[in-house]
């Protein structure tokens, strides 16, 4: 008896909230230094339960009447969940600590989120399922205002709170009416039930629109993308890196595993929503970028773009799908860690860089970090021979797999049309002279110097050895 | 033979000399190291390239110095590296360019000479990784990884109008290759396979075939580039700077033609057939009407990336005419190409870094001032007029003849593109060469130095060795382009 009882404590997310509110009192009951400190154990705990989900202990006795679910799909989007929240966390310490808002909440509510993720991708129940994400959205939600002096970020907070809380409310819909059609909450039943069925009726179909559009809201998937570049422009700028890589790396596991698994049989219906979405963000994202010059917003619409990638994948829906779609989401998080360190760590006249012509002359003053930045930009276009190439073409490879030849011809010319916001700031770091000498300085903590230099090396050298990566996805099932 | 991976060894040459000069730290003192460490970089590769010649076997048609390890393990792709015959006078094309432009930018690169030879050396390995590999995906990741190298040439080091040229360039030849990236995936669904090698031959249906081939030409047409699609040629030619417009013109044309021969011909046979007629049209419009344009030119630099596109006209003519002599001609047309035109670029070069104009109308009487300087110009030019005993003529003659087999309109068509060539080259000559020197600055002009005389020289009597010892080029190669031809002809004539 004693022996389950602390197995139960090696299930990764209960250990984790455990050590959420660990964090909470230990910030508490610190009087200097609590948000260094806090946010150092935040990190090691992070690290500590992805190690957990890593080892995978057999916990079948906490799974709770199937409310929750293992598989290796689900535990490798729950690895890079824990690595990116905890990357986050190093690349932005100091940033946090600059601006004069280090509270110790925050590490604290970057864990509740992700605990809400863990659990939102390991889900197997529609109720589970809501509760996760609601548990996800609030601790953003407060994120986004952090910074209570801005009002920008104030703005970004209610604006998110708004959208976020309807979205919430258009997937709940679409969940009670799917409860309300089949009967059963659970995953599982719900595919059996929908497996009886020849044609679906009108209900599920209205149900499960709903459900897509809520998910489109949480990846910001075009048309519901409204609110990304305005929150990501608000927020303070270590936010928007959380923003920008975790909550969409499980939103995109959680809309894989919505589809492939309870409406598997009906691929026919959703896989006409997700080819629009694709398509549309991968157009809107490349084209909506050419016009902007805030670099923040710049990657809420290059964030956008890629999401319109991944979906390629899912709308192909075959035995690479997954695979490609876990190699895209793991270069994704890649290179938006490392173009984020670079953006939280550079000053220009002691201000941070908010526009793209602030980058004119790093070039000169500062060669090795322009080299990483132009490095990371060539990667997001996704050129040979650095990562994003290998996301592309994986996707490619997926969506001809299922004869998808209209959409791949389509995410190509999108991805043409991308490397030009791309290239243009290549162009601005290395091509425009600036009549100014301005310095740069780029303040970095040794630990994120670490993990940049890590970044950077995998991105550039992924090309000699692609089969660490290839190989760990290429077993990956959803069930 | 030899046990040591020679191509690889020089596919990754150069990277290792940017090794070098990445830890050398940039300033006033250092920047010479940075130079000589390039250059003696490039020469090795390009010595190392010459032994590739002298083991090359004549009489084997298949891939030699092959090495092949598994890179990929859930897809068939592999490192895969090789030449044949077409292959392998492309690499030394490029190893032979290099230094040169190495060499030629020795004084005129005044800033970030670091970032400037970093670019040439990994330039150098991409081109020359490009022409030799056998795997596909591992000749596509070459192929745009190009493009970077010559984006950051241009916009950094280029001319006025430098960031227009770079993305025209960038963008334009971008939009081709990715739609080569689906047909290479297309080819992976349809066989499994991602070797050239293997792939060689009819695998495809016909249907098939046409939307592989259009996908391809796509990018090849852009590259080569053949009418309509040479419109960013010459504003990258203009803004790049001497020695990126000697790349461009030298080897990077060179990628298309190569493409043609190594996928529409040898993988698309039953395609490149049926599309031949819609390429002999292109290559004729292109040829009498980008030597037109090329006539009514006043840049120098403009007048002969125009000519590139009439001179890359005859080589498409001869490589889809697919007979022994056209083919030849084809290649022995790229390889004249590539040093005329990269030596015109010098030459261009030589009076632009003097008196920063290149407008044609600024010189006169140039022969007065700067006689060695005057007769390596006219032979160069001679080389791409086609006159007998340079190589262009060779080229030209081969594909003329290929060309009678086939139909005389295509003949009429070629041969009027070398007729205009000898008009819009001599009336350049005529114009910046002789008569007497009407601007002033034109007074002080010194004629060659040594270093120029240093890199004119071995372009000289390489266009005179291909012209005088055609031979010598053509029986590497003709094995291995015989084996395509025997292709293509038993799949169309069935």
């Amino acid at each position: 008896m004693l022996n389950n009882f602390f197995s139960i404590l090696l299930v990764p997310e209960i250990c984790l909230s455990i050590f959420c509110i660990a964090n909470l009192l230990y910030g508490l009951f610190l009087k200097k230094n609590s948000f260094r400190k806090t946010s150092n154990f935040a990190i090691i705990i992070l690290l500590f339960v992805s190690i957990l989900i890593f080892v995978g202990f057999k916990t079948d006795l906490a799974f709770f009447d199937l409310f929750f679910k293992s598989s290796n799909f689900i535990r490798f989007f729950k690895i890079l969940v824990c690595l990116g929240a905890a990357s986050v966390l190093i690349i932005s310490k100091n940033y946090f600590i600059d601006l004069k808002i280090s509270k110790f909440e925050i590490p604290t509510l970057i864990l509740f989120a992700t605990l809400g993720m863990l659990i939102m991708i390991g889900a197997n129940n529609l109720m589970i399922m809501y509760l996760s994400i609601e548990l996800q959205s609030l601790s953003l939600y407060v994120l986004a205002s952090i910074n209570k002096n801005s009002i920008y970020s104030a703005e970004s907070g209610v604006k998110y709170f708004i959208l976020g809380a309807l979205s919430s409310g258009i997937l709940l819909y679409g969940f009670s009416l799917v409860y309300g059609f089949t009967g059963t909450t659970s995953f599982e039943e719900i595919k059996i039930v929908l497996s009886q069925q020849t044609d679906l009726s009108l209900g599920i179909i209205f149900g499960l629109v709903f459900i897509l559009v809520g998910l489109a809201f949480k990846i910001s998937a075009v048309p519901f993308h409204m609110w990304t570049p305005d929150i990501y422009e608000g927020a303070p700028t270590s936010v928007t890196a959380f923003f920008a890589i975790v909550p969409k790396i499980s939103a995109v596991a959680l809309i894989f595993r919505l589809c492939l698994e309870p409406f598997e049989n009906f691929s026919n219906e959703w896989s006409q929503i997700i080819f629009f979405l694709s398509i549309s963000s991968m157009f809107l994202g490349s084209i909506a970028a050419i016009a902007q010059s805030s670099l923040k917003r710049l990657l809420a619409y290059s964030s956008i773009g890629h999401i319109g990638y991944v979906l390629i994948a899912l709308v192909a829906n075959n035995d690479q799908s997954i695979k490609s779609a876990s190699i895209y989401m793991f270069i994704y998080m890649i290179m938006n860690i490392s173009i984020f360190a670079i953006l939280l760590s550079l000053k220009k006249s002691n201000m941070y860089l908010e526009k793209i012509s602030d980058l004119v002359g790093i070039s000169k003053s500062n060669p090795i970090t322009s080299l990483c930045l132009a490095i990371i930009m060539f990667s997001m276009a996704g050129l040979p021979p650095f990562i994003g190439f290998f996301g592309k073409f994986y996707i490619f490879i997926a969506a001809i797999e299922s004869e998808l030849y209209f959409l791949s011809i389509m995410g190509v010319l999108a991805s043409v049309i991308a490397a030009y916001y791309y290239l243009r700031i290549i162009k601005v770091m290395y091509f425009d002279v600036s009549e100014k000498n301005e310095s740069f300085d780029f303040v970095i903590s040794f630990h994120s110097k670490i993990l940049l230099l890590v970044l950077i090396l995998i991105i550039t050298f992924f090309i000699i050895y692609p089969s660490l990566l290839i190989n760990y996805t290429s077993i990956l099932r959803i069930t | 033979m030899i046990s040591w991976p020679l191509l690889s060894v020089i596919i990754f040459l150069p990277l290792f000399g940017a090794l070098i000069i990445l830890l050398i730290k940039e300033d006033e003192n250092t920047s010479s190291n940075i130079r000589w460490a390039a250059l003696w970089t490039s020469l090795g590769v390009f010595f190392l390239s010459l032994l590739l010649w002298v083991q090359f076997d004549y009489s084997n048609s298949t891939y030699q110095f092959e090495e092949k390890f598994k890179w990929f393990e859930d897809i068939n792709i592999y490192y895969h590296v090789g030449i044949d015959g077409i292959s392998l006078f492309m690499i030394i094309l490029s190893t032979f360019l290099t230094p040169l432009c190495i060499l030629s930018s020795w004084r005129c690169i005044k800033f970030r000479v670091k970032e400037y030879m970093l670019a040439f050396l990994f330039l150098e390995t991409f081109m020359i990784g490009m022409f030799a590999s056998i795997d596909i995906l591992l000749f596509y990741i070459f192929f745009e990884a190009v493009l970077i190298p010559m984006y950051i040439i241009i916009g950094i080091w280029g001319g006025e109008r430098r960031i227009y040229a770079s993305f025209k360039f960038f963008l334009y030849t971008l939009l081709g290759s990715v739609l080569m990236l689906i047909a290479i995936i297309v080819i992976y669904k349809l066989t499994g396979l991602m070797s050239i090698e293997l792939l060689q031959g009819n695998y495809f249906q016909k249907n098939t075939q046409i939307f592989l081939w259009i996908a391809f030409f796509a990018s090849f047409a852009v590259k080569i580039p053949m009418w309509p699609f040479h419109t960013w040629l010459p504003d990258a030619h203009v803004e790049a700077p001497t020695a990126g417009s000697v790349i461009l013109a030298g080897v990077l044309l060179k990628m298309g033609g190569y493409g043609f021969i190594r996928f529409s011909l040898g993988m698309l046979p039953e395609a490149s057939a049926y599309f031949m007629p819609l390429i002999m049209t292109l290559s004729i419009i292109a040829i009498i009407y980008t030597s037109l344009v090329a006539l009514a030119q006043t840049d120098i630099k403009k007048l002969i990336a125009y000519s590139s596109v009439a001179h890359m006209g005859i080589v498409t003519i001869g490589i889809f005419l697919v007979n022994q002599q056209a083919l030849e001609g084809a290649m022995i047309q790229m390889i004249s190409h590539g040093i005329v035109s990269a030596a015109l670029f010098l030459c261009v070069g030589v009076i632009y870094d003097r008196m920063h104009s290149r407008e044609i109308s600024f010189y006169s009487g140039l022969v007065n001032k700067m006689p060695i300087y005057s007769t390596v110009f006219m032979i160069v030019l001679l080389g791409s007029v086609g006159l007998p005993g340079t190589s262009g003529f060779i080229g030209e003659f081969l594909v003329i003849v290929g060309a009678f087999k086939y139909s005389s309109i295509v003949v009429i068509g070629a041969a009027s593109g070398i007729l205009l060539s000898a008009v819009y080259m001599l009336y350049l000559y005529k114009r910046v060469f002789f008569g007497i020197i009407n601007n002033e600055k034109l007074n002080s002009i010194l004629d060659l130095s040594i270093r120029e005389k240093i890199i004119l020289i071995p372009l000289v009597l390489a266009v005179l060795l291909i012209g005088l010892l055609p031979n010598l080029f053509i029986e590497p190669m003709s094995r291995s382009l015989e084996l395509i031809i025997i292709n293509y002809e038993i799949v169309n004539a069935k």
